[in-house]
This record gives C-alpha cells, structure tokens and sequence, in this order.
C-alpha cells in the first residue's frame, strides 16, 4: 500500500484484493446455527464481557441470506443435518463456516446413532474451535484466525475452495 | 401420606397383579395387559393414591424375555410419598392400550417409547416418530441396535399433511368458527398460511420446530417437532459406567448443569444406599440453587429478548457472567461443570469461595433489581405477556407439567418442600406460587424462585461444616493414598473403580430431584454388569413443550413466541 500525502488529490495505491479483504474481514455477519450448549456461549461471547462487536462480527443475523459466516455452535444430529446443509446453500457468497466445539468440529464424545461426526461431512468447514463448550475467548480467537484467513484469500477464493471441497 | 400403594392395589386388582415390589421405597407393580387402563385410571382416581401426574412411559428391552419389552409407567399423586410405578409386558411386535385418555402427556411419553422401542399403543391418535427422524429404521434403543449406527436423513420430514394444507383445519376441529370466518368464506379456508419455525430461529432458542397454519396472524392449527438435539443420552448411558456418565448430565439441561449433576448423583447413590457427607450436602444444595439462578436468568433474559426487551438481557448476563467466574473457579469449566461424583464431589470449594459467591450474588440481585424496575409494571410489556398462554392448573398436571410452569399456574407443588433432598427440610425458603398461569406469571415466579435461591445460599454459606466431601463408602470412593501404596486391599479396590466403575447392585430404581424447570428424574434399571442397564431421563421440559400444540390454537403467533421462551424449553433434555 502506498500513501502519497504530498500530491494535490492525497491518494492511496493498493491492490484490489487487499481492500477488498479488508472490509471483509472487519464486517463478518455472522449467523449463529446455534444447536445446543454451545450457543450458550455464544450468548457469552456476544454479550458485554467479551463482545464479539470489537472484532466488526455484531451483526448477528437470523438469515442466511443475510450473512456470511455460519457458526455451527452446537451438535448436529443426523435429523438436523438436511437443514444445516439448506443453510448453508442458502448463504451468498463469499462465506465461511467454523464449527464451534467438539461437537461441530467431530461429533465429540457422542459417538452414537444420532449424531452427525463432525459438519465437514456435510459442508465445507474453514475453523475448528476447540471446547466442549469453547470459552467466549476461544471463539475470539477462532474469529480473528478467520480474519487473517480472510486477508490473505484470493479475489476467486470462491472457486478455490469449492474445487477443494470436491476434490476432498 | 399414610397410604401403601401397594396394599390398595393389592386389595382392589388381586387378580391383575402378576407382579409388586418395593424395592427402594419405590412402590412398583406389574399388571396384566388387559387391565392396564383400569389400573392406570384407578391409581389416577383413588382418593388415597391421587396420581395425578404420568412423570414418563418408559420402555425397557429383555432380549431373552418370551415377553420381550417392559413399559413403564411413572406416576406421581401431589402428596407427599405417593409415587407408583406400573409395569406391563409386551412382546415384540405386540401393543399396548394407549394411557392418552387419561393423561394428555402420554401421547409424547408414547411416541417416544414406540420409536425407540418398536412397541404399539392402541388407539393412539398419532403414533409417529419423535425423537429419531423419519428415514430412520429399525429402534434405536433395543439391545441389538448397535450404538454406532448412525443413518443419514437426507431431506428434512414435513409436518403438516396434505390434508390440512388444502383447507383441511376444518377437520381437525379449527374451522370457521374459531378462527372468526363466517360459513360463506368457507374457500378461504384454503388460504390458510403455513409458515415453519424451527429449527435453527431465533425465537425457539435451540432446536425445536413448529409448523403453523395461520389464518392472517392467527395459529389455527399447528404441529410440533423434536428431536433435533437427540444425543443418545440414554444410549450412551447403557455404553458407559455409571460415574462415566456424569459429563453426560452437563449437557442434558446446560444451562443449569450443577443442578443436573446434584440430581444424577442423587439418583445413583439411592440405588447403592450411600450417604453424603454433611459438608458435601451443603456444598449440593449450594451449587444446585446456584444453577436454578443462572438457568433462570436465561430463561427471563431470552423471552424478554423475544418480545423486544434486549437490555435486559445484557443486564441478566452480566449477572451471569459474575456466576461464571465462581463455577470456572470451582469446576475449571464455565459451563458443563462435572461437579459431583457418586458419593460427594470433585473438589472442595477453593479458598474465596464465599466471598466470591457473595460478590456475584450482590451483582445478580443488581441485574433483577434493573430488570424488574424495567419491566414488571412496564405497560408494553405487560400487554405482550399479561393473559398470554393461559395454562389452568388442571390442564397443566394433566399434561404432566412441573416445576415453575406448574407453580405459575397456580399449584403449589415443589419436590424440595414434598420430598425433601441433601438436607432441603432444614433450610428457610418459600415456594413463590402464580395466580394466572400466564406468560407474566411465569417470569414473575421465576423471578421470585431467584431471590428464594439466594436466601437458601446464603444459609448454606452461614452452616457450612467442616469435613469431608466424599463418603468413605469403598464401593464409590477411592481409598485413600496411603492404603494404596502399602496394602494389597488398597491396591485392588483402587483398581477395581478405576478399570471396572461403580458396581451397582441389580434392580431399579427412580431417583428425582427438583430441577431448574421441574422434576428431573433419572428411572435407573441395573443388572448388576457395571453399567445401567437402562438409563431413562424424566425431563422436566419434555411435557411442557408437549403441550405447546395445544397451548397456541387460536393465539396470535407473536404471542406463540412470547409464550415459549418463558416455558424455558432447553433441547439439550428435552431430546436428549
């Protein structure tokens, strides 16, 4: 990036890309899928204490259409499956995915007939967030390594990561 | 409560009773198919049994058995003492009389038991699936279901039929007249809206589905569905041993985990006979009362953010947040805590403890005191919740309701006050009891049950005796170091609870305990093997959210949502 305080029209260079992820990274909607415990603190992580508003994430929304990050905050079983995997189709692009918790990220310690081992088998999955539940800063810092991840992503990071998600 | 059940049921069903015990204090009988509904009835009806309550229907699998299944049913009179238990057998592929004419609860209870174990009831009004999904095959819980048999659903089920889609509310009951047409709009019948909610909405606050047809913004018929968030708890349990399983009750109502973890503890040392120490009791009753007030502060929190109210959560989770701190400290997780063991707990209380606890209780009567300044005389509020959801205290013990819910409706009913746990009959606190049975009386009851919490923590902390935590019963607690290390006994008894768990003797039994939303109990079936046998979960939300239905008929659908975030539903227990 240069900045040229000196010419008349105090200008900016930059390449496309970086300005573009920039203000992506600092205005992530997110759209909590929240399950079970987890969304819990999810509650703690939007609330005062930790406020995931600092970070540019407070735009919580309901909507899929509306957002761009889907937290899968919670287990998912294999009756909520169908429904997580609309959500996620129903989300414009570019979006991200992290998986909150054990649960999300492999099912955690349910092993059994009703649980889905892990949302990657379904969607594409960018975070893992470790806790069974993730304490509020754990989210935090989940949410910042997607920032970085978000900095350094191609223009046509679309593309890219569903020819992975096909070729995995 | 004088009366034996079992010497009434004797006398009145001689003839009926292939078999009765009273193992454990717990009055249990099992009846002849045939005359199942009319000891069902009669045990509802009796003057001295006055079971007014089916707590569960819960099935149990003997392979070996010619008469493959046990269905049991969980009854409970409002007096104190009078708790029953009907068995009838059932052979696989064979059916049983439905209870749903004499309990509105039996139908979920039924729905559950015939889609984990395959057994029919007859004459039931709907007897589908409930908690796996549709595409699901074969019963899950039945001992030949392996565990880790998972099976995909690929598109999600729909709830309302073909039939009440194309007009057909009129007959199911909900037609012109209810819903303000008059007979000569009759086709607008068909112009009814279906509208899904759930299972990922903000307004259900977790995994819950509702599918409504509305007529404008009127619910004229709705269907509900569970089983989202079904983690196999029960499963699980059978596959783990019995101290394995209490990370388990962390998750089975979250928000309140300290009080689940009490509750489970509880149940199982009643099927071994071990006593708590003195300390340990106190320190439960502490945590325990500790979890209803951070349960209930999301409850209120989030059906005050339903209905607009969005301050007010801040101010009940910063109250929340000051809990957190004292569990962290005291369990080393803010939320799914693991605090007790069979037989006491898992740490002593840390140096701090007290004032720790009290800071933070001063903070959460700072929330209540915001809140309420806000919103118990405030007019919009008032009008959102003010005669919403009327639940009349019959139709509540009908639908099996308990807990807060129950009390708002006007029935004092509390199993701290009936069946005193932990040292509960010693401690000072009133039992806040509703008058309406609505929405605002749901918030305000639990609102009171806060203040009640406080009062007995605070009595808790004053009495607090010295002493150990954990009973020095051998068969649940680890010998001491010493004994390890220079004693053959030692060494094998430390070994044995290590490798093998808690041995508890066969035979069943039904442990409760008061939980943040109800009576939550645990129906424990042994066989001796180191791991329950059956393991069924009576959650207190369970036949509230059953009543949700029937609650919404006629509502507008702005007052559905004000309605059930008040019920508290967590999907954590009630799927399980």
């Amino acid at each position: 990036m240069g900045v040229a305080l000196d010419h008349p029209s105090n200008f900016m260079t930059t390449k496309l890309r970086q300005a573009v992820n920039w203000g992506r990274k600092y205005s992530l909607w997110p759209m909590p899928f929240g399950t079970a415990c987890c969304a819990i603190e999810f509650m703690g992580s939007v609330s005062s204490m930790t406020d995931l508003s600092r970070f540019g994430a407070e735009a919580v929304r309901f909507s899929p259409r509306q957002s761009d990050l889907l937290l899968v905050a919670g287990t998912i079983s294999y009756k909520q499956a169908p429904i997580l995997k609309r959500v996620y189709e129903q989300m414009a692009e570019p979006k991200w995915v992290v998986a909150m918790g054990v649960c999300a990220s492999s099912g955690g310690f349910y092993n059994n007939y009703g649980t889905v081992q892990g949302i990657d088998t379904i969607i594409p999955c960018d975070i893992y967030v470790a806790g069974c539940p993730p304490t509020p800063e754990n989210l935090l810092s989940a949410l910042v390594q997607l920032q970085n991840r978000v900095q350094h992503e191609g223009l046509d990071a679309v593309k890219e990561r569903h020819s992975d998600s096909q070729t995995a | 409560m004088t009366a034996r059940p079992l010497e009434i049921l004797r006398e009145r069903f001689a003839a009926d009773l292939i078999e009765s015990s009273d193992y454990l204090g717990d009055a249990s009988v099992t009846v002849r198919r045939e005359s199942l509904i009319d000891v069902l009835r009669f045990c509802r009806d009796d003057s001295r049994l006055r079971c007014v309550l089916l707590l569960d229907v819960a099935g149990v699998d003997w392979p070996g058995r010619k008469e493959r299944f046990d269905v049991v049913y969980l009854l409970r009179g409002l007096d104190p003492g009078c708790r029953l238990r009907v068995k009838v057998r059932v052979a696989e592929g064979g059916s049983v009389p439905t209870a749903c004419g004499l309990w509105k609860s039996a139908e979920w209870h039924e729905r559950e038991a015939y889609d984990l174990f395959g057994m029919k009831f007859d004459g039931h009004p709907d007897l589908r699936r409930l908690l796996t999904h549709h595409q699901f095959e074969g019963h899950a819980l039945r001992k030949d279901y392996p565990i880790e048999k998972g099976q995909m659903c690929y598109v999600p089920e729909l709830l309302l039929t073909d039939e009440e889609l194309s007009g057909g509310a009129a007959r199911v009951g909900y037609g012109p007249d209810t819903v303000g047409l008059s007979d000569a709009d009759e086709e607008i019948q068909s112009d009814f809206l279906p509208v899904n909610i759930g299972p990922s909405h903000p307004a259900t606050h977790g995994a819950l589905r509702v599918e409504a047809l509305l007529d404008g913004e009127t619910i004229v018929h709705s269907r509900t569905e569970i089983g989202y968030l079904h983690r196999c708890f029960e499963k699980e349990a059978e596959d783990h041993t019995w101290q394995q399983i209490i990370p388990y009750t962390d998750r089975l109502n979250y928000v309140s985990s300290l009080t689940n973890n009490v509750g489970y503890a509880l149940a199982v040392e009643k099927m071994l006979g071990v006593t708590v120490p003195e300390r340990a009791q106190v320190i439960r009753v502490i945590v325990g009362e500790m979890g209803r007030i951070m349960d209930h502060l999301v409850c209120i929190g989030a059906n005050l953010v339903d209905i607009g109210a969005l301050t007010n959560f801040w101010y009940f989770f910063n109250a929340r947040e000051w809990m957190y701190k004292v569990v962290e400290r005291l369990c080393g997780e803010r939320l799914t805590t693991s605090y007790t063991r069979v037989g006491g707990l898992y740490r002593d209380l840390y140096e701090g403890f007290e004032d720790d606890l009290t800071l933070a209780l001063t903070k959460v009567e700072e929330g209540l005191a915001d809140v309420t300044g806000l919103v118990q005389r405030n007019r919009i509020f008032m009008d959102r919740c003010v005669g919403v959801g009327v639940m009349s205290a019959a139709d509540a013990l009908s639908w099996g309701w308990t807990g807060p819910c129950l009390r708002a409706s006007g029935v004092d009913f509390d199993l701290r006050k009936v069946a005193p746990y932990s040292g509960y009959e010693t401690y000072d606190f009133d039992i806040p009891v509703g008058e309406n049975g609505d929405a605002y009386d749901r918030i305000l009851v639990r609102i009171e049950e806060m203040y009640q919490s406080m009062r007995i923590i605070r009595q808790g902390l004053e009495r607090m005796p010295d002493g150990p935590i954990q009973s020095t019963d051998r068969r649940v607690a680890m010998p001491p170091k010493d004994e390890v290390y220079n004693s053959i006994e030692g060494m094998m008894n430390h070994f044995k609870l290590v490798f093998d768990g808690i041995q508890v003797p066969a035979g069943e039994a039904y442990g409760f305990t008061e939980g943040a939303n109800g009576e939550l109990g645990f129906y424990m079936v042994s066989d001796g093997g180191g791991h329950p046998y059956r393991m069924k979960v009576r959650p207190p939300c369970f036949p509230i959210f059953a009543s949700f239905n029937s609650m919404m008929k006629g509502q507008m659908v702005a007052d559905a949502v004000a309605t059930l975030g008040g019920l508290n539903i967590i999907a954590g227990e009630l799927d399980r």
